[in-house]
């Protein structure tokens, strides 16, 4: 399968003093729902910047599709979810989605269908002409998360999308999730909900900076000899 | 740079103004109410007003865009909403100048309003007409709207950037010649008011007001307005950074 993510040797030291990340490297495949599990503080969110290339590397060398991250040409290619609700809470839904769509160089023609078709998804359709800033916490997350969809990258960077959600809407949005993966959508997605990590294809167990393990749910149970993903990472974390 | 983009940027910041009837009342209107304050200040001496009105003209659209600028762009710096423009195919200058052009346009509908009614209803004579006026106020606004873009990068939070006014701006109003004609002042302040940008939006609102025709000092205060705008838009590009470190 091809490689969507390469990561090899990766140092991000944050303003010249902080070692958020310290040599990561790790090869993540083309289609897949990746977790990217791990306490707060842990370098998610700068593994994800580093990523999606807004953070600069240190050290070592990230390449998407064989292209160095931050290259001009992925950013057509790829998608970048905040932590934070990055969405102009003075503007309604839809005037949201429109601007983002025209700057991702959506054809005007088919603006209006594809605003329309994500509304649909995120289940916002309701609320589209509504001000982003009289809206509920989760649905501002949905608004968020629809723009990440606009233009249907072929890599996605979700930093906690599903925080404060439902457990049904959760439920859907994770059912998406792996939708897009089988239409070979590559999706990164951090979380600290251990049944969320259950639901990716692959994890990535991240803490204090450091990669402390790689596999697929059933793969760290197994090292770990444990029933579950939260015990398999509390034993990796104990265990350190 | 692609002009739908920059277009699609103006649309958007003047959408955010269009739902924020509050901010656009206060940027519209306020300045109007001031002059005409200002009026019944100089009551009984309206040669006076007449000789202040203009030097005003010149310095609330700087001061206003700079404000409204500042904060603007801060927020999108701070909100994540940069972060996620940085991540998309959109040049930096699609983004500026998309800013630079909406609050220069909101400037200039500022204007037209305050010289309606400075030249209209509160009589205040402008030798050169209202076109001149309207231009020049414009100019100002732009290198207001540059500065602030420019000068938010330095503020962390909106208290700072609200605050930011007094040491950047304060200083240019007070060696501007409105309390103290500039070559009255001492010699070392008046060098300093040569290099603020405000003191030729102020001198080319007064050339406006002396002049029946276009003058050559007012190209020169133009051009030296307009050039500092540029000159802020492009350290202000410099500022917005595609990766962080």
């Amino acid at each position: 399968m091809n490689s969507a993510v390469h990561i090899k040797d990766v140092t991000v030291v944050l303003g010249g003093e902080f070692t958020a990340l310290k040599d990561i490297s790790v090869d993540i495949p083309q289609g897949r729902v990746v977790g990217f599990i791990g306490p707060s503080g842990a370098g998610k969110t700068t593994l994800m910047r580093a990523i999606v290339g807004r953070q600069h590397i240190t050290k070592g060398a990230i390449t998407i599709f064989d292209t160095p991250a931050g290259s001009p040409q992925l950013r057509p290619q790829l998608s970048y979810m905040t932590q934070e609700v990055s969405v102009y809470s003075d503007l309604t839904v839809r005037e949201n989605l429109a601007y983002f769509a025209t700057v991702f160089g959506i054809p005007k023609k088919q603006l209006q269908t594809q605003v329309a078709a994500i509304l649909q998804t995120v289940h916002l359709t309701d609320h589209a002409n509504s001000m982003v800033q009289k809206l509920s916490g989760g649905q501002r997350q949905r608004v968020s998360l629809a723009i990440a969809l606009i233009g249907s990258p072929k890599l996605m960077v979700l930093d906690e999308p599903t925080v404060g959600l439902d457990p049904v809407l959760r439920e859907e949005l994770w059912a998406l999730f792996q939708e897009l993966a089988q239409q070979g959508t590559t999706l990164l997605i951090s979380s600290h909900v251990m049944d969320e990590a259950e639901r990716c294809d692959d994890l990535l167990l991240i803490r204090d900076g450091m990669l402390l393990a790689h596999g697929s749910p059933t793969e760290l149970c197994r090292q770990t000899d444990t029933k579950t993903v939260e015990q398999a990472f509390l034993q990796l974390v104990g265990g350190n | 740079m692609s002009v739908r983009k920059m277009l699609a940027t103006t649309n958007r910041v003047l959408g955010q103004l269009h739902h924020d009837k509050r901010t656009l009342g206060l940027v519209l209107l306020v300045p109007v109410l001031l002059l005409t304050l200002l009026k019944y200040v100089f009551d009984g001496e309206p040669q006076m007003f007449n000789a202040v009105a203009p030097v005003i003209l010149g310095i609330f659209p700087l001061l206003m865009m700079f404000l409204v600028t500042s904060i603007a762009t801060l927020r999108e710096r701070t909100s994540g909403t940069l972060d996620r423009l940085m991540t998309m195919p959109m040049s930096k200058t699609d983004l500026i100048f998309g800013y630079a052009l909406a609050f220069s346009l909101l400037g200039f509908v500022q204007a037209c309003i305050t010289s309606f009614v400075t030249l209209g209803l509160l009589n205040v004579v402008v030798m050169g007409g209202t076109i001149l006026v309207l231009v020049t106020a414009t100019a100002a606004a732009f290198l207001g709207t540059t500065l602030g873009l420019f000068v938010s990068a330095f503020a962390r939070n909106e208290f700072q950037a609200v605050q930011l006014v007094m040491p950047i701006i304060m200083p240019q109003v007070l060696l501007c010649g409105l309390f103290v004609a500039r070559d009255h002042m001492a010699r070392p302040l008046e060098l300093l008011s040569d290099v603020f940008p405000l003191t030729y939006s102020v001198d080319a609102m007064k050339q406006v007001a002396l002049n029946t025709s276009w003058t050559s000092t007012l190209t020169h205060d133009l051009l030296i307005v307009f050039g500092c705008g540029v000159v802020a838009l492009f350290l202000g590009s410099v500022t917005i950074r595609r990766q962080e470190s």
